[in-house]
């Protein structure tokens, strides 16, 4: 049998296994979860040669050290990631986008996102893993989904089982853009503010808190004041709404978001633009820009197609 | 008996069943909820009921606002039969370790601790919906003299098991999690339970709900 793992020599700030996400669960309060940067989810996958489904692991900001062991193992990362593979004679300076190989006792150096918060680490096979409700996707609050539940921690072991090395040299010419501009279709919500918060949402600059995880990413900027009802009846929310609680400052609710909310929605950020806000780190500043729902739709599949257009192009 | 049908953005439908929160209307939501979950409609994602709304979540790759309005608009609605209606017995201790915040309410609500208890587990609740955290149910109507407003600074952590009320309504945090609602109890029973895949959910949208009172004694006996 040919035993390979990796050894979590420091994991990380929040490091978890992500794939697609599960369904049909928000009804019992379980959300979407999955990969928050989608397309660098499925070009990671892509570029190791894997399903379109298979789980990655996902860190924020800074990454895992880990040590492989076993024979070899190819690996690429996605995103905007500084990282090194400490070989025993060389320190090799990564890049994106690329397969690279790992043989016994090589470590992975995973330092930082670059201006950026999500990256992703994807294999040339699969992590020994556990899924629940048909998804690997880790939800560290409600313990939900592969590793228990948890995030991946100092000393444990990630088992790798069906390696292939189809594809070594696969690799992608990309770099992320960034984007200020955050386009939202007006929320259902929208009239409850007053007239000169609706011109400020749509005018003004917000930035990114600090008090921003996988489960929403709050705003502070010029309070947006209510003046019909800083409380709505509990309802369902999905994933890009943005809530206005009583103090005025907008929280966008991410891929781990509780599925009610009790606060009026003054908008939803679009599907197409929905990884690229993910991206954006505490101290960012965005602006929103208001459009409608064909637009939106049109935009959506532009997105798609660039996906494609990108995976086409990985060689 | 869908009053409006609504994008909530580019990839759901938001579906408005009018203003009024009562069993009559959320039975209408739960029988749209059971419909569409029933249908497996292309692209759905997600169908989360509340109160008096209907979110419907899809797939933008695959379908559209416009073609997925169409076929709610249009869905041929089925009764479901009641699943044989039975009452959900929840044991819960108001032992003051667990009531955090039962004196405020005497205070909030001008009346005494025997009178909340009284009134508050002399009645049968009915549960609305899941959601918020996995499993946590919203139910009602509790009487109208135990109606408080939620607490001004939420907590950050209100420990599992704890029973809060607010408004018409009281609920069970399923685990540790943040929120507002006036704490007066904690349930030793598992109302979530992640391995058990199918039915995780103690407590279901449109299922009964009685509440009994037991001491700390017997409440450390579940443990």
């Amino acid at each position: 049998m040919n035993k390979s793992y990796f050894e979590v020599i420091r994991p990380g700030i929040n490091t978890t296994f992500q794939d697609l996400g599960r369904k049909n669960l928000y009804h019992i309060g379980i959300p979407f979860s999955g990969a928050m940067d989608n397309r660098n989810y499925t070009l990671a996958n892509e570029i190791a040669g894997n399903k379109i489904n298979s789980p990655v692991i996902e860190f924020a900001f800074q990454g895992p050290l880990m040590r492989f062991k076993g024979k070899k193992i190819y690996f690429n990362i996605t995103g905007n990631v500084n990282f090194y593979i400490l070989k025993k004679k060389e320190k090799i300076k990564g890049n994106c986008y690329q397969n690279y190989i790992l043989e016994n006792g090589d470590e992975l150096d995973i330092l930082s996102t670059d201006k950026s918060v999500y990256g992703y680490l994807s294999i040339s096979g699969s992590f020994d893993i556990e899924s629940q409700w048909n998804s690997f996707s880790t939800n560290i609050k409600a313990n939900i989904g592969a590793n228990d539940g948890k995030k991946i921690e100092q000393g444990q072991q990630i088992k790798i089982i069906d390696a292939n090395y189809k594809n070594p040299k696969r690799q992608l010419d990309y770099i992320n853009s960034k984007i200020e501009n955050i386009r939202v279709i007006k929320g259902t919500n929208f009239n409850y503010f007053t007239e000169k918060s609706k011109k400020n949402f749509f005018n003004k600059e917000f930035k990114v808190t600090k008090l921003s995880d996988r489960m929403g990413m709050r705003l502070e900027g010029v309070k947006i004041e209510n003046d019909v009802d800083t409380n709505i009846k509990s309802e369902g929310i999905i994933k890009g709404v943005i809530q206005v609680p009583a103090d005025g400052n907008p929280i966008i609710m991410l891929s781990d978001h509780g599925t009610i909310g009790g606060y009026p929605k003054i908008g939803v950020v679009i599907s197409a633009d929905y990884d690229k806000l993910v991206q954006l780190p505490p101290g960012s500043k965005l602006k929103f820009k208001e459009i409608d729902l064909a637009d939106a739709e049109l935009l959506f599949k532009l997105y798609e197609m660039e996906t494609k257009n990108l995976v086409s192009k990985i060689k | 008996m869908i009053k409006n049908i609504s994008n909530l953005g580019d990839a759901a439908l938001y579906c408005d069943f009018g203003i009024k929160v009562d069993k009559e209307t959320n039975a209408k939501v739960i029988k749209y909820f059971k419909n569409i979950k029933e249908k497996k409609i292309k692209g759905v994602t997600n169908v989360t009921p509340s109160y008096n709304k209907l979110i419907i979540s899809f797939d933008l790759k695959i379908t559209n606002f416009t073609d997925l309005k169409k076929i709610v608009e249009n869905l041929e609605l089925k009764e479901f039969l009641k699943n044989k209606s039975k009452t959900i017995q929840i044991p819960i201790c108001c032992d003051k370790k667990f009531a955090l915040d039962l004196k405020n309410l005497e205070k909030k609500l001008k009346i005494s601790e025997d009178k909340i208890f009284q009134k508050f587990f002399s009645k049968e609740y009915y549960c609305y919906m899941t959601g918020f955290i996995a499993g946590h149910p919203f139910l009602g109507d509790t009487d109208l003299s135990l109606r408080a407003k939620r607490l001004e600074t939420p907590r950050v952590k209100i420990p599992k098991g704890s029973v809060g009320i607010t408004e018409q309504f009281c609920n069970i945090y399923t685990f540790e999690s943040p929120g507002g609602w006036n704490i007066i109890g904690n349930t030793p029973l598992n109302i979530f339970d992640k391995t058990n895949q199918l039915e995780p959910n103690l407590i279901n949208p449109g299922d009964t709900v009685s509440f009994n009172q037991i001491s700390l004694d017997e409440y450390k006996k579940y443990e």
